[in-house]
């Protein structure tokens, strides 16, 4: 579900589950159960359970996802619970992202791509937000494909620009090959230009940009 | 000597500080969200203020290699501000971040009607989020102050041992010592305490229930009062266990009531937050 393109929220609990299924404490899993009923009733309650995913379920690294940790999986699946769509889900999304802490955020940038098709373009804001953030942890969250389709030609370039100043490993960016593009190469042959006039090495990631030009 | 400062306001404090606190001994603390000097004026700037209690400033803490957690609430130099007072309905998502650790500063500055509700209202909030409360007392007033916080946490139902009553003295300790609450002492250049004030407190009452902090924020003070005060100790004649109790085991017994003290050593060397690493480059080494 990274790279591949945006899935159905069926298909998101179904994968996130055998993920965490492995991994989780009978506690853990008892309290994520109760949590997700929590939401689909009322999604306000996701104001104070989402916060408190890491204590509850763990943070250790998931074999899949590449790149995801159990909170994060935990996170989604929680948020994959919220009773409503379109706007409301929007505004929801929003409002979690807005008051959460960076971990929160990253949950909610990570469930787009369950949830992007059922908001339109109504999460791009968030994306923007993370983008102007550089903090990497939230730069890679918000490379998912829900990024790929909707942001900008140009704001999708100085995003994967981004990450290689800030040092996110370009395989976690969303249809990287499907999006790249003649403007892109120029942007990454400039950006390796300036490195090596200052002395400086040309991270690795660069370097595929170079050949295509 | 290993310390946690239970109350230190890192905020308004600079690197060269974290610096002296880690050489010093310094290794956790927790930051009280309280005013700020210049009034807020609206609920977003509190959002922003609780955002840093539990992002940036845990990051920059790391960096020096201290652990951040925070106590978070409407404060009660501002509890009387119509205008922040919605930052009550802000507390109960804030409350169940990581490494919030207790409801605080609560309490009174003027013992007015808008602060006793504020005051009430926020002791209801732990006890529904399973924290310990951080208590102010007023400056003006002590004792009055002092006695009537009492009152109104022991109407609130929280157990004592889940209570700091803070910024006591002379005056005011002999109030709290038989309650069951914890008691807080804030260790200053000129105010409040100093380090040999507070020896003859630990002398008359002993190394229970105490916590010695340094309160240090945007005014005189001294972030490494809570070291003084551990020097003074050993001087007069009190054991390096005495010490570990009331600098380190105390308030780690205390703030544990969350279940959420991370005492780990932190990951900080190499992280960015929001693209800021705070040391700028790695120091030179002299051969």
């Amino acid at each position: 579900m990274t790279g591949d393109g945006l899935v159905t929220r069926e298909a998101a609990r179904a994968e996130l589950g055998l993920a965490l299924d492995p991994v989780l404490s009978p506690d853990a899993a008892a309290w994520l159960g109760l949590a997700r009923e929590s939401v689909s009733g009322d999604p306000a309650a996701a104001a104070v359970l989402l916060p408190a995913v890491g204590r509850r379920c763990g943070r250790g690294p998931l074999p899949a996802p590449p790149g995801w940790s159990v909170d994060d999986a935990a996170r989604v699946t929680l948020l994959l619970a919220l009773p409503c769509t379109g706007e409301p889900l929007a505004a929801r999304l929003a409002d979690l992202y807005r008051f959460g802490d960076a971990h929160e955020r990253r949950g909610v940038l990570r469930s787009l791509d369950a949830l992007g098709a059922e908001v339109g373009h109504a999460a791009l804001p968030l994306l923007h937000d993370a983008l102007r953030s550089n903090d990497s942890r939230l730069v890679a969250a918000a490379l998912g494909p829900y990024a790929a389709a909707r942001l900008t030609g140009h704001a999708w370039r100085q995003a994967v620009l981004k990450c290689v100043f800030t040092g996110v490993p370009l395989a976690l960016v969303a249809g990287l090959d499907e999006r790249a593009d003649a403007e892109l190469a120029r942007m990454m042959t400039d950006f390796a230009r300036e490195r090596t006039a200052a002395g400086r090495d040309v991270p690795p990631d660069v370097a595929r940009f170079l050949e295509v030009r | 000597m290993r310390i946690f400062d239970p109350h230190i306001h890192m905020t308004s404090r600079t690197t060269d500080d974290y610096e002296r606190m880690y050489a010093a001994g310094v290794r956790a603390l927790v930051e009280p969200a309280f005013w700020l000097g210049q009034p807020r004026t609206s609920v977003g700037t509190f959002a922003d203020y609780f955002d840093g209690l539990v992002g940036w400033e845990p990051f920059r803490a790391a960096q020096f290699g201290i652990r951040h957690h925070c106590t978070m609430a409407l404060n009660p130099k501002e509890a009387g501000d119509p205008r922040c007072r919605p930052v009550l309905d802000l507390l109960p998502r804030y409350l169940e971040k990581d490494g919030v650790v207790a409801v605080g500063e609560v309490g009174y500055d003027s013992m007015t009607p808008e602060e006793d509700e504020v005051f009430a209202h926020q002791l209801a909030l732990a006890a529904e989020h399973g924290l310990p409360a951080l208590v102010h007392t007023p400056h003006r007033d002590k004792a009055a102050g002092t006695r009537r916080s009492l009152d109104v946490v022991r109407e609130s139902g929280l157990p004592p041992g889940r209570v700091v009553i803070d910024h006591l003295n002379e005056v005011t300790v002999g109030l709290v010592a038989g309650t069951g609450c914890w008691m807080g002492f804030s260790i200053y250049p000129d105010t409040k305490m100093d380090e040999d004030r507070m020896v003859a407190v630990l002398r008359e009452y002993g190394t229970e229930r105490i916590l010695v902090n340094s309160a240090a924020d945007w005014g005189r003070s001294d972030p490494l009062k809570t070291v003084r005060t551990g020097e003074a100790m050993l001087a007069a004649g009190f054991t390096e266990d005495d010490v570990d109790r009331v600098l380190w085991r105390n308030p780690v017994e205390f703030y544990g009531q969350s279940g959420r003290l991370d005492l780990d050593t932190p990951a900080g060397g190499e992280a960015l937050f929001a693209g800021n690493s705070v040391l700028r480059g790695t120091p030179r080494t002299t051969a």
